[in-house]
C-alpha cells in the first residue's frame, strides 16, 4: 500500500532531515514511527501526505507517486498533523463538514460521513460547540475525526495521543486498533507503549535514518544487549557494588538506593547469550547476604530505543 | 468546482463570524454615510448661494447637484477602500500557516487555484455587500433630482470602484501568502497601495515613462470610472492587474511547499 523507496529530505543547510529511508507498508497494517524529536518523523510524514517534496528517493501510495499524482495521492488520505489543523471559530460540525467537501465526499454522504466520523472519536456530544471553547483534548479529537471523515484508505498520524488524558487515550489506541484491517495506519510517536500497543511494526529513526525496523514483540525479544537481572540483596553497598563488578560477563551494574530496611535493589546487564545468574545467587551466598529477589527482567522496547539511537550517537561521534 | 465552493463557503462563514470583517464594515459605512451627509449639505449650501447671486446678478446658475455630490463621494469611497481593505485581506493566507490549517488545505484533493480563487471570490463578495448600503445613498439623491442624472455614471462608478476593490483584494491577498504574520501582510498591504496609488505622480518625469508610470497607477484609471467613463483600456488595465496578482498568488501558495524549511 505505501512503498518508500529511498526517501531524502535535506533542507537548506545540507543536513538531511530525513536519509535515504526505505520502507513498505501493507495493506490493512498499522506502522509505527517511533523516534526521538527532531528526528525526521514528521518530514517523512509530510512527504508522504504531498505537503513537501522529497530531495530525492520515491514514495508511493496505493500505486500512485507522491509527487507525481500528488492529487490523486491525497483523495487517498487521511492526515492529522502535529497541530490539529482546525479553525477556531467554525463549530465541530461545520467543520468536519468543510473537511468532507474539500476531500470530495459526495453531498448525499456527508451529514453521514461527519456524524460516523464524530461518533468513532467520540466528540458527538460537542458537534454545535465553537472548536476555539474545546479542550485540548477535544480539539486532538476533532483533527483525528477530520481524517477520518472521508474514509480514506490510509491515514497518517502525527503524533495522535498528545494532549489526551490516559483515558483517552485509551480510546484513540482503541480506535485506531479498530481501523486496523481495513485501513493503512502509519502512526508516529515518541511515547514507546503506544508502539508496542497498537502497532503490528515499527520504524524506528532516528536522526533521519532507519535503526532498525520489526515487529514489537521481535525487537522486544531481541534482547540486543543482552539480558538484564534485578536482585534485591541486604548487604553493604560498596561490596555488592564490587562482588556484582567482577562476575564475568557482567556489564554496567546500577544500585539503587538502600531502602529503609537496609535492602538495596540492583540491576546488572549482562552480556548476550551468557546466564549470570547463578553466578550472582552464589556470590551473594558465599558472603552471607540474606537474597530477597533474584530475576531477570527481559529488556523494553524503551532500552532498546535507547540504545538503538545513542548507539548511533556514539558511532556518530567516533567517525 | 465543488472544492472552489468548499472554500468559498467557508471563507465568507469565517467573515461572518469574525469581528475583523464586522469592524471594517461598519467603520466603512459609518465614514461613508458622515461623508456623504457633509458632501451632500456642503454642495446644496454652495447652489444655494449661487442662487442669491442670480437673483442678485441676474447670473445663471451652474451647478449639477447631483453630480457634485457624487464625484466627491466615489472619491471619498476610494480612500476608505485603500484604508480597510488591507484588514480584509491580511489573513487570508497569514492566519490558515500560522494555525496550520494551511496543511489540511494542502494535503486535501484541491488544487492551488481552487484555494486561491475561493478565498479571493470570497473576499470580493465581502467587499461588494460592504459597498451595497452606499449604493442607496446615491440612489436617494438619484429619485430627488431634477432632471434625473443618467444611470451610467452610477452604474460605471460602482464597476470602478469594484474593480478598484478587486485589484487591492487581489494584491493584498499576495502579501498575505507571504507571510504567517498578519499585521506584517496588513503594514506592507498598505505600503503596495499607497504605491500603485501614487505612482501617477512619476508623469512629472515626462516622455515615455512618465506616460507609462500614468497608466500603471490604479487611481487615475478609477478617475474615468467615476466620470461616467467606461473605457476599454482602464477594463484591460484591471483586469490584467487583478489576473496578475491572482496568479503570482497561486505560485505563492504553490512554492510554501517549496520553501518550508
Amino acid at each position: 500500500m505505501i512503498e518508500v523507496q529511498d526517501l531524502t529530505k535535506s533542507y537548506g543547510g545540507g543536513v538531511a532531515a530525513v536519509d535515504h529511508v526505505s520502507f513498505t507498508v501493507n495493506k490493512g497494517e498499522i506502522l509505527g514511527f517511533l523516534g526521538p524529536n527532531g528526528a525526521g518523523k514528521t518530514t517523512t510524514m509530510r512527504i508522504l501526505t504531498g505537503y513537501m517534496p522529497a530531495t530525492s528517493g520515491t514514495a508511493r501510495i496505493a500505486g500512485y507517486d507522491v509527487f507525481t499524482d500528488s492529487l490523486e495521492v491525497r483523495r487517498h488520505i487521511g492526515y492529522l498533523p502535529e497541530a490539529p489543523p482546525v479553525y477556531p471559530e467554525m463549530t465541530v460540525a461545520s467543520y468536519l463538514d468543510f473537511v468532507a467537501r474539500i476531500k470530495n465526499v459526495p453531498a448525499e454522504k456527508r451529514s453521514a460521513r461527519v456524524q460516523d466520523a464524530m461518533n468513532k472519536t467520540n466528540i458527538a456530544d460537542k458537534r454545535d460547540e465553537l472548536i476555539k471553547r474545546l479542550s485540548r483534548g477535544y480539539k486532538q479529537r476533532v483533527g483525528l475525526a477530520q481524517a477520518l471523515v472521508h474514509d480514506p484508505d490510509v491515514i497518517i498520524l502525527d503524533e495522535p495521543t498528545v494532549g489526551l488524558d490516559p483515558k483517552q487515550i485509551i480510546e484513540v489506541r482503541n480506535l485506531i486498533k479498530g481501523l486496523a484491517g481495513t485501513h493503512t495506519i502509519i502512526l508516529s510517536t515518541h511515547i514507546l507503549p503506544e508502539v508496542s500497543m497498537t502497532c503490528d511494526r515499527v520504524v524506528i529513526i532516528n536522526k533521519g535514518k532507519i535503526a532498525a525496523v520489526d515487529t514489537p514483540q521481535n525487537l522486544t525479544s531481541q534482547l540486543k544487549g543482552g539480558q538484564k537481572i534485578r536482585v534485591e540483596v541486604q548487604a553493604p553497598e560498596k561490596p555488592l557494588q564490587d562482588l556484582l563488578a567482577h562476575i564475568p560477563g557482567a556489564s554496567r551494574v546500577q544500585l539503587e538506593t538502600a531502602h529503609s530496611n537496609g535492602h538495596i535493589a540492583a540491576t546488572v546487564e549482562a552480556a548476550a547469550g551468557k546466564d549470570i545468574r547463578s553466578q550472582i545467587a552464589a556470590g551473594i551466598v558465599q558472603k552471607g547476604w540474606p537474597l530477597y529477589e533474584l530475576r531477570g527482567v527481559s529488556l523494553s522496547l524503551e532500552d532498546i530505543f535507547l540504545q538503538l539511537t545513542t548507539e548511533d550517537a556514539a558511532h556518530a561521534q567516533a567517525s | 468546482m465543488k472544492s472552489l465552493y468548499a472554500i468559498y463557503r467557508k471563507e465568507m462563514g469565517n467573515y461572518f463570524v469574525s469581528p475583523v470583517a464586522y469592524v471594517v464594515v461598519g467603520v466603512f459605512l459609518a465614514l461613508s454615510a458622515f461623508f456623504f451627509n457633509y458632501f451632500l449639505s456642503a454642495v446644496m449650501q454652495q447652489a444655494l448661494q449661487m442662487q442669491m447671486q442670480e437673483m442678485e446678478m441676474g447670473m445663471h446658475p451652474n451647478i449639477d447637484v447631483t453630480m457634485e455630490v457624487m464625484r466627491a463621494f466615489f472619491g471619498l469611497l476610494s480612500t476608505l477602500v485603500l484604508f480597510l481593505t488591507p484588514m480584509l485581506t491580511m489573513g487570508v493566507f497569514s492566519e490558515e500557516r500560522k494555525r496550520g490549517t494551511m496543511e489540511l488545505l494542502m494535503t486535501s484533493p484541491i488544487t492551488e487555484w481552487q484555494i486561491v480563487l475561493g478565498k479571493f471570490l470570497a473576499s470580493l463578495t465581502l467587499f461588494a455587500i460592504m459597498l451595497l448600503p452606499t449604493a442607496g445613498y446615491l440612489i436617494f439623491t438619484y429619485v430627488r433630482s431634477e432632471p434625473v442624472p443618467p444611470w451610467r455614471m452610477l452604474i460605471a462608478g460602482y464597476l470602478g470602484i469594484m474593480l478598484l476593490g478587486a485589484c487591492l483584494l487581489a494584491l493584498g491577498s499576495f502579501i498575505s501568502s507571504l507571510t504567517e504574520n498578519q499585521l506584517i501582510a496588513a503594514v506592507l498591504t498598505f505600503a503596495a497601495f499607497l504605491i500603485v496609488w501614487v505612482i501617477d505622480l512619476g508623469r512629472n518625469a515626462g516622455g515615455a515613462a512618465g506616460d507609462t508610470l500614468q497608466y500603471l497607477s490604479v487611481i487615475r484609471h478609477y478617475d474615468d470610472f467615476t466620470r461616467g467613463v467606461i473605457d476599454t483600456s482602464s477594463l484591460i488595465y484591471y483586469l490584467s492587474f487583478i489576473g496578475l496578482f491572482v496568479f503570482l498568488t497561486v505560485r505563492s501558495v504553490d512554492s510554501m511547499r517549496w520553501r518550508r524549511a
